[in-house]
C-alpha cells in the first residue's frame, strides 16, 4: 500500500500562502469537506466562507481575481461545475480570470451522498471551456504539484481535489510538472492511461496481467487539458493499443481526449474504462467500482480486449 | 458632498452630455448594427453622471490602478456604455459605427479584453453584483479606498444570483459598493410587473441589509445627490433604485416593448435626430437665459 498524505488540498493552500500573499481561499459552506479549516484559522483575512451561494461564489472569485488576487474556490465537484456552468464559462473562463476551481468528492468518490452529489461529467464540462486548464490528479503528490503550478500560472483552472487523505504514488521530483504524463511501468503489449483515483487500480491490474505474461505500460495522467499529446502518441505507436481509465463518464473525459488525439494522428484501438452514461447512487467505493465498472477487473478485461483488437486490426 | 458641490451650469452641461450620448447611441445603431436601444437609452443619465462626474477615472489610462470601477451587469446596455465612453474620450466617436460589425472592439455585449475601460465582461444577466462584491472585498483586503459601481436592470432582479450577492455584500458590510437599478419597468417580453413582478424593490433591498434610495433616474441632479449620499453612509452597501423610461428621449420608442432591441430605419433615425435637435435647441435657449 502507498503512504497517505493528509488533507492534501488544505495543506497545499497553507504552503502556497507562505509564498503567495495574493492568495485568497473561498468556501461555500463545505469547509470541512475541503479541509480548509486550518487555512481559515491561520489566515482569516484571506479566507471567505460565502455560504450556500455557489453561483455567487464564482462571481466573487472573479471579482477578487480582477483585483489581482489568486483565488482558490472549492466545493463539491458537482456544485462547482454543472450547477454553475454559465457562471464559470462567463465570469471565469471568458474573462480569463485567475480563479482555480477545486471540485471535492468527484464522481464515485462521493459514495455516501449518492447521485445528486456525484459529478460524473465535471471534466467533460470543464474541458469544453476555452481558456480552462483541467486536472484529475492521480495522487496527493500530483495534487500538490498542480496547486503549485497553478499558483504560478495565471488563468482559469479546474482541479479535482482529494478529501481527507490521498495516496502518495508519484515521486515528487518526477511529478513536479503536472502537465507531463508519466510512464510508471514499461510494457509493449498495451498502454493503460489512468487519471485520478484510477491510477492505483491501473497499477494493481497491470501487476495481475504481468503474471499472465502480458506486459502493459502504465501512464499517469493528471492534466486533461492541455493534454500531453506527445506521450499519448508515443504510447500509441509503441504499444499499438490503449486503455483509458477514469472516474468519470466516458463521454467527454480522458477516454474521449485520448481517442481524439490518436484518431487524428496514430489510430489504434482505445478501450475506455469509465462510467457509461449513468447517474450514480450511494454505496461503498468497492460496490460502486463494481456496479459502474471502474474496478481492477474492468481494467484487466479492457486490456485483454484492447490486445485482441490490436491483433485483429493488424491482421 | 452636499447639494452645493455642483453648480447649475454643471448640471446643464451634464444634461447636454446626455444629448450627445443619445446621439452616439443613434449613430452606433444606425451606422453600426441593431442594438438594445430601450435599455441603453434608459441608462444614459446614470452612466453619463458616473463617467463624467461621480467616478474617479482617467480615459487616457483606462487601467489606472486606483480608478473606481464599474460593472455593467446588464451587459445589453453596452451601447449606452460605448456612447458615454466615446463622449468621455476613451476612444473616437467614429469607432461607434463599427458596433456589432465583424472584427469590432464594440461587441453587442461588453468584452473587457477587447476594449480597455471595461472592468468586467458581461451579457449573461445576474453575475455583475457578485463580481463587484469580489472587487470590493479585494479592495478592503488591500486597504484601497475606491468605490465599485454596478449597473443592473429591473428585469435582472429576477436572477437568483443577484440576491445571493446582495446577502454577501450586506454580510461583509461592503459600503464601497454603489449599485444602480435602471428600473425602466420593462424586460424583453413586456412589462416586468406582468411577467415576474420584482417590486417592492425598496423593501426587498432594505430587508437584505442595504442602504436604499429611490430616485428619478432621468434627473441628473437626483443621481448626483444620491451618489453623494451613498458615499457618506457607512456600514452598508448602497443601492439606488432609479426610475427610468425605456427608450427615453424619443417619443416613438418610449415604453414600447418592440424597442428592447432593434435597428433603425432611415426614417426612424432622421425622426430621432430631429427630436434630439429640438432638445438641443431648447437647452441652448436655456443656457442663453442663464447667461
Amino acid at each position: 500500500m502507498y503512504p497517505k498524505i493528509d488533507k492534501p488540498y488544505g495543506a497545499g493552500l497553507l504552503k502556497l500562502a507562505e509564498t503567495h500573499p495574493e492568495l485568497v481561499v473561498i468556501d461555500a459552506d463545505l469547509s470541512r469537506a475541503c479541509d480548509t479549516g486550518d487555512f481559515a484559522q491561520k489566515y482569516p483575512e484571506r479566507y471567505l466562507n460565502l455560504g450556500v451561494t455557489e453561483a455567487n461564489m464564482i462571481g466573487v472569485s472573479a471579482g477578487l481575481a480582477l483585483s489581482g488576487k489568486l483565488v482558490f474556490s472549492g466545493t463539491f465537484a458537482c456544485f462547482i461545475t454543472q450547477r454553475v456552468y454559465d457562471q464559470v464559462a462567463i465570469s471565469v473562463a471568458y474573462m480569463q480570470n485567475n480563479v482555480k476551481l477545486c471540485g471535492i468528492e468527484a464522481a464515485l468518490t462521493s459514495g455516501s451522498n449518492g447521485a445528486t452529489h456525484q459529478s460524473m461529467m465535471d471534466l467533460a464540462l470543464m474541458r469544453a471551456l476555452p481558456n480552462m486548464r483541467v486536472y484529475d490528479p492521480v495522487d496527493a503528490v500530483s495534487l500538490n504539484a498542480v496547486m503549485h503550478y497553478e499558483a504560478d500560472h495565471p488563468g482559469p483552472a479546474y482541479l479535482r481535489g482529494i478529501r481527507k487523505s490521498g495516496p502518495a504514488i508519484l515521486d515528487p521530483a518526477a511529478a513536479a510538472d503536472p502537465c507531463k504524463a508519466l510512464i510508471l511501468r514499461e510494457g509493449r503489449d498495451a498502454t493503460v492511461i489512468a487519471s485520478g483515483i484510477m491510477l492505483e487500480r491501473a497499477l494493481a491490474a497491470v501487476d495481475e496481467l504481468a503474471k499472465t505474461g502480458i506486459e502493459v505500460r502504465v501512464v499517469a495522467l493528471s492534466c486533461l487539458k492541455p493534454i500531453d499529446e506527445e506521450t499519448i502518441l508515443r504510447c500509441a505507436a509503441e504499444t499499438g493499443c490503449i486503455v483509458s481509465a477514469e472516474n468519470h463518464t466516458v463521454i467527454g473525459g480522458l477516454g474521449s481526449a485520448v481517442s481524439e488525439i490518436v484518431g487524428e494522428a496514430c489510430p489504434v484501438p482505445v478501450v475506455k474504462v469509465g462510467i457509461h452514461d449513468a447517474f450514480g447512487e450511494v454505496g461503498s467505493a468497492e460496490y460502486l467500482a463494481e456496479k459502474f465498472r471502474i474496478g481492477v477487473p474492468d481494467i484487466l478485461a479492457a486490456v485483454n480486449k484492447a490486445v485482441e483488437l490490436k491483433k485483429k486490426y493488424k491482421n | 458632498m452636499t447639494n452645493n458641490d455642483w453648480s447649475q451650469d454643471e448640471i446643464l452641461d451634464l444634461k447636454k452630455k446626455c444629448l450627445e450620448v443619445r446621439r452616439n447611441i443613434l449613430d452606433l445603431t444606425f451606422y453600426g448594427s441593431s442594438s438594445h436601444l430601450g435599455g441603453s437609452l434608459s441608462s444614459v443619465e446614470i452612466l453619463t453622471c458616473l463617467l463624467f462626474r461621480i467616478m474617479s477615472i482617467n480615459p487616457d489610462l483606462p487601467l489606472w490602478g486606483k480608478r473606481d470601477r464599474l460593472v455593467i451587469s446588464k451587459g445589453h446596455a453596452a451601447p449606452g456604455m460605448y456612447a458615454v465612453m466615446a463622449a468621455r474620450g476613451f476612444f473616437p466617436a467614429e469607432e461607434l459605427k463599427t458596433f456589432g460589425k465583424s472584427g469590432t472592439r464594440l461587441q453587442k455585449h461588453l468584452d473587457m479584453h477587447k476594449l480597455p475601460g471595461i472592468d468586467a465582461s458581461s451579457g449573461s444577466l445576474g453575475q455583475g453584483l457578485s463580481i463587484a462584491a469580489g472587487m470590493a472585498l479585494a479592495d478592503r483586503m488591500d486597504g484601497k479606498e475606491r468605490f465599485t459601481y454596478v449597473l443592473m436592470g429591473d428585469g435582472e432582479m429576477q436572477e437568483g444570483q443577484i440576491w445571493e450577492a446582495a446577502l454577501t455584500a450586506a454580510q461583509h458590510k461592503l459600503d464601497k459598493i454603489i449599485a444602480f437599478v435602471d428600473d425602466n419597468q420593462m424586460q424583453v417580453d413586456g412589462f416586468t410587473k406582468d411577467i415576474l413582478n420584482v417590486e417592492p424593490l425598496v423593501q426587498k433591498w432594505e430587508s437584505f441589509g442595504w442602504h436604499v434610495q429611490r430616485i428619478d433616474g432621468s434627473d441628473v441632479e437626483q443621481i448626483l445627490k444620491a451618489a453623494a449620499l451613498a458615499k457618506s453612509v457607512q456600514g452598508k452597501p448602497h443601492v439606488i433604485i432609479a426610475d427610468t423610461i425605456k427608450g427615453k428621449g424619443f417619443d416613438f420608442m418610449e415604453l414600447k416593448v418592440e424597442w428592447h432591441s432593434r435597428g433603425l430605419t432611415e426614417d426612424e433615425y432622421c425622426s430621432a435626430i430631429n427630436q434630439l435637435a429640438a432638445a438641443e435647441a431648447a437647452f441652448t435657449a436655456l443656457s442663453g437665459k442663464g447667461a
